[in-house]
């Protein structure tokens, strides 16, 4: 049978980064081939030359085996190809029909397109599982429902080859769970789906072949049957990984955060964080599970000083730090903040990299005196930090945003850790990162949670925080769900993260 | 090959500046203004091309950019021998006063300002003598008794425009009323014709049916509005009659073009004076303009009227006060 | 993670690039001197002779070099804390006024203390006319490139109503004060006569083009090796990763824009005290808007700026040279090709990149 896509030989480069070097994949018609590899791995440089948004230096595409010349999207969809993006390209003031019809109006009147939209709509989701209300906004569904337009404008421009990138990163485990058997539906229809992710477990649930990417190369393609976890992690990595964080028992002492009836409104009034409270002891992990968008961040900012509480108090060894304020003297309080967006806040992209590792311990009087910022301190305090924390490469002068994912966040940390904190809350601590730079990460926090630290974590990474945390909290829509422990099972975890809680169930 | 490129246009800039090499021929160099501001650098850049055009001699030339071009200019001038230099307006004093002490062998020439050194011909002119014999046309022509001035720029040259005119004015009819406006503070005010017809409207809308502008370029919308409205207007500098035939009155003459012509003049008979030239109506620096577009417009008796004030200032009965003695208007 | 631009060699970065743009700048005025009917190549000539090929030249191209620089490092501090500081021309100005303050005011106090003052005057007064758009911007959010503008227009009236009616002298005509007659001593030629016995040619320039440089040494400084100055960058790069590092961007807004209308208005020193020796109208002739060009040509640094400043005072010298010597080629003529070179060297600074890129990237391979 001749397969649905092959790429032939695909070479591109930007400057001096060879992001594909001679890539060749087959995909068969009628399955699903998951595409893994770490970050810049280059396997989101492939899928756009396949989908027209960047053009091969050199290489063919052939689609069923006829050659084709694709230089833009819209080449692609005219060839059946359709593309699902990590960020979604939906108007949300639109309409699901709307949407869908957006890019296929199909003549000057929009009439007539959206009453054979609606047909076509009604098909699909009986097909597939695809039911979305078509006169719903865009912007009122939740995210999984938005993801389900994706596919369905896909599907309505005669998409016969679907690619998702990275589809499961803002579902819960519930929703992840229907979109694969929404994939499963489309393959059992004769579709053929390509799924771009990092997330081994969900490329041995789901797919039929394997194709693992590293450094721009394509290093293997397997059948999934015959593969395992460990042996994909290892492709992808070049060495042996340890995908199991290796722990001891926690010995909790003395409680250093105590978080009482938190409560912060936005501009709106709408409480994000809704009567939150807990606590965090030295020597433990406490983990808040839950989908992004539920409170989380705002808990980050509020403890480490960034907001303020509407009302609550933030208690950190005996000092209400909420009432602060203000980052600078939570920091001087002995608390480190990793935060979440790395890219937007965990450091300055243009600067160069010992000005990103004394970010807001820049006052620091061992960094010059009074005024004055002893560029000679802060480079070769930043050499000693990128040597303790292995960041490749070891060189200060190197702009920030030259780093690896995995390499920027082992700056973070290392500059968080360095100032010997007694708490350290951290966000996503491994979003983009590499699963070698994860192993890392992971065995610092624990070494941090050893030397009778408190720590706590947020991830929207149910594994992460099941694998690291000694408690699990589950936050939905600002409120804290329930307190769970590390043995907790992921169905029972995402039921709370979805707000169902076993009283209601 | 870039040797040679170069060689060349090194031998292209000699040549260039032995075209410089100037004996006694003159230059001038205009303010800020441009030399095409249709009105007082733009007069000087007639009598200037009236000069070049007759003796079929070249001048210099430079229209200044910025303040510290001012000196610039001169100086560059006076390098090159250049002789006499005629700076174009009161705001280039300290310039030819500092570069005028540097060369004393050279003529230098400002107009609207005094400059005493040896070697600089100060021209100013008797602003008040020609406003008011414009003023008396003014009061005679207007059925109102009320007349108006609109100014350009707010500056002691200007008020002893308009003082002259008043005077004039209640020379003709004592009881008349004169509403007097200034369009600026800057020089922006010499050039702005739009807000110049506002205020003409203005004082059109309080009775005014004549009015005189003494504003530079803004006086064109001076003229315009009062045309448009139904009034009569006066013109400046040069001869604006023609602007809107029978609806201007007549234009108050100030003959920078004659006052530049004749130092470029007497730079090449070897006749220039330094000192102050007083330019008044005895001098014919001043005046008033009649032609076939206002005929009609200027009665006899306005005529005999007018003439018989300009003997009597040219043979001194009669005094026009000049508002920059004092400071001072007698009347408003 | 290399950026997908690709890298070049620093030379190539900042002086191939740059030179090239000027090339085209220049050959692009060539053919504006060549429609008009004169040789370009002796335009270009008149031109460079005019502003290097004498002492008096470098004199002029210095003296608006030092103007140039000011503004350009005012502007540059507010970028580097992503603030457009359009009002540079108008702090200049309002600047001027304490310039002449102290000069006047003080004048019985020898010069060697009424200098300082006037210079701390003019700095304190700039500040002041930058420091309420950047108070507005911090606490009111009225964006900054707005109420700059709208403050030039504001010091443009105040500045006519206070030279009118407070410093001109009764009966001049023209609008401006009375001489500061102790700031002579910072013109060059005056030092020269007074204490060298030595006749150096008439130009403007005065001991005001030290104070730039100390000016960008002192910006430099700033920027780069004080707390202060990592702040004011943090908060320009990322103003969220600032606010997470404690820093509190409406303080530094307010303080770089203080900044920042300070150097502007130093820029009166060297007009107001330096050339003109008293306060007039408009003195500032652009030079805050050529201050943008200056800085975005300069990359913001103050090398950059002291260099494309002195480019700038290169076109504007040469410039006049070159009306002078040809009639033909206007004053208008002069400000197309000063807008040309701003053209391909600021606003297309990098067309010409890519082309070099992907030479220079296969020279590699």
């Amino acid at each position: 049978m001749t397969p649905a896509i092959e790429l032939i030989g695909i070479d591109k480069r930007f400057g001096a980064v060879h992001a594909n070097k001679d890539v060749t994949l087959s995909i068969a018609q009628g399955s699903i081939h998951g595409i893994i590899g770490e970050n810049g791995a280059g396997k989101s440089t492939l899928m756009s030359i396949l989908f027209g948004f960047y053009a091969a230096d050199q290489g063919e595409i052939k689609v069923k085996g006829q050659p084709v010349s694709i230089k833009s999207s819209s080449d692609a969809i005219s060839h059946g190809i359709g593309m699902v993006h990590q960020h979604f390209m939906l108007v949300d003031p639109f309409t699901v029909l709307e949407n869908v019809v957006l890019g296929a109006e199909d003549g000057k009147l929009i009439g007539p397109a959206l009453a054979k939209a609606r047909q076509e709509l009604t098909r699909l989701a009986q097909d597939y599982e695809l039911d979305v209300d078509p006169d719903a906004i865009v912007g009122d569904l939740p995210v999984g429902l938005q993801q389900r337009v994706e596919i369905l404008k896909a599907l309505f421009k005669g998409a016969e080859t679907l690619i998702l990138d990275e589809p499961t990163g803002v579902l819960t485990p519930d929703e992840a769970d229907h979109l694969f058997r929404i994939l499963g539906q489309l393959r059992d229809q004769g579709k053929t789906v390509i799924l771009i992710t990092h997330k081994l477990r969900e490329i041995m649930a789901i797919t039929d072949h394997v194709s693992v990417m590293r450094r721009g190369e394509m290093v293997a393609t397997k059948d999934t049957k015959k593969t395992s976890v460990e042996e994909l992690a290892e492709l992808m990595v070049g060495r042996r990984v340890l995908l199991r964080v290796e722990k001891g028992k926690a010995k909790p002492g003395e409680v250093v955060l105590d978080v009482k009836n938190l409560t912060w409104k936005d501009r709106k009034g709408t409480p994000r964080v809704d009567n939150v409270s807990f606590t965090v002891r030295s020597g433990e992990i406490v983990g808040i599970a839950g989908v992004s968008g539920n409170g989380q961040s705002e808990i980050l900012e509020l403890i480490s000083g960034i907001s303020r509480p509407t009302s609550g108090q933030i208690v950190f060894e005996g000092k209400d730090i909420g009432i602060l304020g203000d980052p600078r003297h939570v920091r001087e309080e002995g608390l480190a903040h990793v935060p979440e967006d790395r890219q937007h806040r965990g450091l300055i992209a243009t600067f160069d990299a010992s000005e990103s590792s004394i970010l807001g311990w820049h006052y620091d009087e061992t960094l010059g005196k009074g005024f004055r910022l002893d560029r000679q301190a802060v480079i070769s305090r930043c050499k000693a930090e990128m040597q303790e924390f292995d960041v490749r490469p070891a060189d200060p002068l190197l702009t920030s945003a030259k780093f690896s994912g995995g390499n920027q966040q082992k700056i973070i940390l290392a500059r968080e850790l360095e100032r010997d904190p007694d708490l350290l809350i951290v966000g996503q601590p491994t979003r983009g990162v590499d699963i070698g730079a994860i192993e890392f990460i992971h065995k610092r926090l624990i070494a941090l949670r050893d030397q009778g630290k408190a720590i706590l974590l947020v991830s929207v990474e149910l594994d992460e925080i099941r694998s690291l945390s000694d408690r699990i909290l589950v936050m939905f829509a600002g409120k804290i769900m329930g307190e769970r422990g590390p043995e907790a099972n992921e169905r029972e975890l995402g039921l709370l993260m979805a707000g169902v809680t076993e009283d209601a169930a | 090959m870039i040797r040679k490129l170069l060689a060349t246009a090194a031998l292209t800039a000699m040549m260039a500046a032995s075209a410089f090499a100037a004996d006694d021929k003159p230059a001038i160099v205009f303010d800020i203004g441009g030399k095409f501001d249709k009105s007082f650098n733009e007069s000087m850049y007639n009598g200037s091309e009236k000069f070049k055009a007759e003796s079929g001699t070249a001048y210099g030339e430079f229209e200044i950019a910025n303040e510290a071009q001012r000196e610039q200019a001169i100086r560059n001038f006076a390098d090159q021998g250049y002789s006499p230099i005629i700076a174009a307006g009161f705001a280039q004093a300290a310039a030819v006063e500092k570069v005028a002490k540097e060369y004393p062998d050279l003529k230098f020439a400002i107009v609207d300002m005094v400059v005493e050194l040896p070697n600089v011909q100060s021209i100013v002119f008797k602003e008040q003598e020609g406003s008011y014999l414009v003023g008396m046309l003014a009061a005679m022509a207007s059925k109102s008794g009320k007349v108006g001035f609109v100014g350009g720029m707010d500056i002691p040259l200007i008020r002893r425009f308009g003082c002259g005119y008043v005077q004039g004015v209640k020379a003709a009819k004592a009881d008349a009323t004169v509403f007097q406006s200034m369009t600026g503070d800057t020089g922006a005010a010499w050039n702005d014709p739009v807000k110049g017809g506002e205020i003409t409207k203005g004082q059109m809308s309080q009775g005014a049916d004549v009015v005189f502008a003494a504003a530079g370029g803004t006086g064109l919308g001076v003229l315009q509005a009062a045309a448009d409205g139904g009034a009569l207007s006066i013109g400046v500098d040069a001869n604006q009659n023609h602007l809107h035939p029978g609806k201007v009155l007549t234009s108050m003459l100030k003959r920078v073009d004659v006052a530049v012509y004749n130092v470029m003049k007497s730079g090449k008979d070897g006749t220039f004076t330094a000192g102050i030239q007083e330019l008044g109506l005895a001098e014919d620096g001043v005046g008033y303009a009649v032609d076939d577009n206002n005929k009609a417009l200027i009665t006899a008796e306005m005529t005999t009227a007018v003439e018989k004030a300009k003997a009597d200032i040219i043979a001194g009965t009669v005094m026009v006060h000049d508002y920059m003695a004092d400071n001072k208007c007698p009347v408003e | 993670m290399a950026s997908a631009r690709g890298e070049l060699p620093p030379w190539v970065d900042l002086g191939l690039i740059p030179l090239l743009n000027l090339v085209v700048a220049l050959l692009f005025a060539g053919l504006v001197v060549l429609i008009i009917g004169e040789n370009p190549l002796e335009a270009m000539w008149i031109m460079l002779k005019g502003a290097v090929g004498s002492l008096k030249g470098w004199g002029y191209l210095l003296y608006y070099a030092t103007n140039f620089v000011f503004t350009g490092l005012a502007v540059a501090v507010a970028f580097h804390a992503g603030l457009f500081n359009i009002g540079g021309e108008g702090q200049a100005y309002f600047a001027g006024l304490g310039a002449a303050i102290v000069g006047l005011g003080l004048e019985f106090l020898p010069w060697p203390l009424v200098i300082p003052l006037a210079i701390l005057a003019s700095m304190l007064f700039g500040a002041f006319w930058a420091w309420i758009p950047g108070y507005l911007q911090a606490r009111r959010g009225s964006h900054i490139v707005i109420t700059t503008i709208m403050f030039n227009f504001i010091a443009g009236s105040l500045m006519v109503y206070f030279i009118k009616d407070y410093f001109r002298p009764v009966g001049r005509m023209a609008v401006e004060s009375r001489e500061i007659t102790g700031a002579y001593i910072l013109s060059f030629r005056e030092i020269g006569l007074r204490f060298f016995d030595l006749r150096l040619p008439s130009t403007p320039l005065n001991l005001t083009v030290f104070l730039a440089i100390i000016a960008a040494f002192v910006v430099w400084y700033l920027l780069w090796r004080t707390k202060l100055g990592y702040e004011i960058r943090a908060v320009g790069a990322n103003t969220e990763a600032a606010i997470y590092a404690g820093i509190k961007p409406q303080r530094i807004i307010i303080i770089t824009m203080a900044i920042s209308g300070a150097l502007a208005g130093l820029m009166a020193v060297n007009e107001v005290l330096g050339v003109q020796h008293r306060l007039l109208l408009e003195y500032v002739g652009g030079a805050g808007f050529v201050g943008i060009a200056v800085a975005l040509m300069g990359r913001s640094h103050p090398v950059g700026i002291v260099l494309a400043a002195m480019l700038f005072g290169l076109l504007y010298q040469g410039g006049a040279e070159l009306s002078f010597a040809k009639p033909l080629i206007s004053r208008d003529m002069i400000v197309v090709i000063q807008g040309l070179v701003i053209l391909f060297m600021g606003a297309l600074e990098y067309a010409f990149r890519p082309a070099l890129a992907a030479i220079f990237i296969k020279a590699e391979d």
